[in-house]
């Protein structure tokens, strides 16, 4: 035989017993073409999708039953949406958004990525539109979702956008703050959301898959118990691996099946709600009693190292963010840690410094008000721009207090409301313009 | 040639290899290799299986298998061969 029974096992096991599956398939459009200063001739150039998202959609399918993988979600990257708004203001983002609401829905889309802007350095017409269209068009939709790019290492960190985002956020829902964020460095090819874009630099179509199994690599570590770090290591990269190699393998088929290019593998470890899928169990299993006790950074540092070796050897197009995320509600044990105690906004903090999480579907209480959360905000992104990485923050305002757990469902999953440190940072918050780019910038010239 | 893995999860009991080949067979998929092994405590038949000559489509094949697999009480597993070579491969 070709392959071993013990080999044949494994990989039966990774697929039925652990999880492991695509978690995205996305795929990325240029949209620029469809850019007009008629809005009806928007809707209508739009409406040019309807066939090519259709194909997407049996592609995907088809390719997931040829191979007999799940792939868990169908997602499409557009064009940001600020560059239609440039000429049409903030009345065209509504009627934007419910016709990609509607090209999604009629065509077995789960999410289509792109109600998003660049305002790093200031605001322009269009990036302006989208941020004040931001709470409006979540609100009034399921399944679109947007980014605003806030800071970047380049060009530096516009506290403006951050207070107009906190301002927004303010205004939704729990589950339409779900479906943005604010970034530091965006990549032009995530598959994931909030932050999935068409980006520049991009060809016309591309896909883009993210593959899902922190539940593959936490039941390698208990089973083999190993006794040094090396071990550790060698035992994650290998796994690591493998799960990319599915990716790959997924990707390249979709693409084929489309006829458009092979975009890039997220090798980004995911969870979701499930138990025994979580990013947060894969530190555990590791030795660390409880997530977010002293040891986890490092933990999580040796855990992302491996990941990205084994990936790299996997694929050689990797995109997106390639690290790992821990949104908390959708990481069961993540979610049981912050509920604990043992999880606060200082150890994700902390924890950005080595993966890309940033603060990812934590929940804040409107009673403690906007600066805080603001100055939460500058705080991550001051990170990325600093450590040159892309990290995020995706918080959901509730009218609860601090402690209180709200159940979004799905894979959503719980949302724990953190305590944000009572002291006033209004006048910090408050300052108008822009944090200058540091001097990492210059080590680029 | 184009290969699947099959794996049938389930007591070892007569009737249950010729079950599964005879529904193989109909669609004129060959069996290439046979092995065994223990999943989740319990017997398991692995198969590779060459797909080339069949009409079917592996996702209209895998139905086929499960259904049979139902009425002999036993788990079938359906899998691209690819899915192996790119995971356990370099």
């Amino acid at each position: 035989m070709k392959y071993s029974a013990d080999e044949i096992i494994e990989v039966v096991r990774m697929l039925s017993e652990e999880d492991l599956d695509i978690r995205a398939a996305t795929l990325s459009i240029n949209t620029l073409p469809f850019v007009s200063d008629e809005p009806t001739k928007v809707l209508n150039k739009l409406d040019s999708l309807n066939p090519v998202l259709e194909k997407f959609s049996s592609s995907v399918e088809k390719v997931s039953e040829k191979y007999g993988v799940r792939i868990v979600t169908k997602r499409v990257a557009v064009t940001p949406v600020q560059f239609f708004l440039e000429p049409l203001g903030q009345d065209g983002g509504i009627k934007i958004a419910e016709k990609l609401e509607d090209l999604a829905e009629s065509n077995r889309v789960d999410y289509i990525g792109g109600y998003s802007a660049f305002a790093e350095r200031g605001f322009t017409k269009g990036s302006s539109a989208v941020m004040s269209t931001l709470a409006e068009v979540m609100n009034s939709t399921k399944r679109i979702a947007g980014m605003i790019n806030a800071a970047s290492t380049f060009t530096g960190l516009n506290s403006e956008a951050v207070r107009r985002f906190v301002d927004q956020i303010f205004m939704m829902k729990p589950e339409a703050s779900a479906r943005v964020a604010i970034l530091s460095n965006v990549p032009p090819d995530s598959p994931f959301l909030p932050s999935a874009h068409s980006g520049l630099g991009l060809p016309e179509m591309s896909v883009n898959v993210a593959v899902s199994g922190p539940g593959v690599i936490e039941r390698v570590i208990r089973k083999a118990s190993p006794s040094s770090l090396e071990e550790l290591h060698d035992l994650i990269k290998r796994t690591a691996f493998k799960i990319t190699r599915l990716g790959e393998l997924v990707g390249k088929a979709v693409s084929a099946e489309m006829g458009v290019e092979f975009g890039s593998v997220d090798l980004s470890l995911a969870p979701t709600p499930k138990v025994g899928d979580s990013v947060a169990g894969i530190i555990e299993a590791m030795g660390i009693e409880k997530v977010g006790a002293h040891g986890s950074l490092s933990a999580l540092a040796l855990l992302m190292d491996a990941v990205k070796k084994g990936g790299s050897m996997a694929t050689s197009h990797v995109g997106g963010l390639s690290s790992a995320f821990i949104p908390v509600s959708e990481d069961s044990v993540m979610s049981e840690r912050a509920s604990e105690g043992y999880v606060d906004f200082y150890t994700l903090l902390a924890l950005s410094a080595v993966c890309n999480s940033g603060i990812d579907m934590v929940g804040v209480s409107k009673k403690q008000g906007k600066d805080k959360a603001t100055g939460l905000i500058m705080d991550v992104l001051t990170l990325g721009v600093t450590l040159n990485k892309i990290l995020g923050v995706r918080i959901i305002p509730v009218e609860d207090d601090p402690g209180s757990m709200i159940d979004l469902g799905g894979l959503m999953g719980k949302v724990v409301v953190m305590n944000l440190k009572n002291a006033n940072v209004e006048k910090f918050v408050s300052l108008k313009g822009y944090v200058p780019n540091t001097v990492k910038r210059l080590e680029t010239g | 040639m184009e290969n699947a893995v099959v794996v049938v999860v389930g007591a070892d009991k007569p009737g249950i290899v010729a079950g599964i080949s005879s529904e193989l067979a109909s669609h004129k998929v060959n069996i290439v290799d046979i092995s065994q092994t223990v999943l989740r405590g319990i017997f398991a038949m692995i198969m590779i299986v060459d797909i080339s000559e069949s009409k079917m489509p592996l996702s209209e094949l895998r139905k086929k298998l499960q259904e049979r697999g139902k009425e002999l009480n036993v788990e079938v597993l359906v899998y691209h061969e690819d899915v192996f070579r790119y995971m356990e491969r370099i």
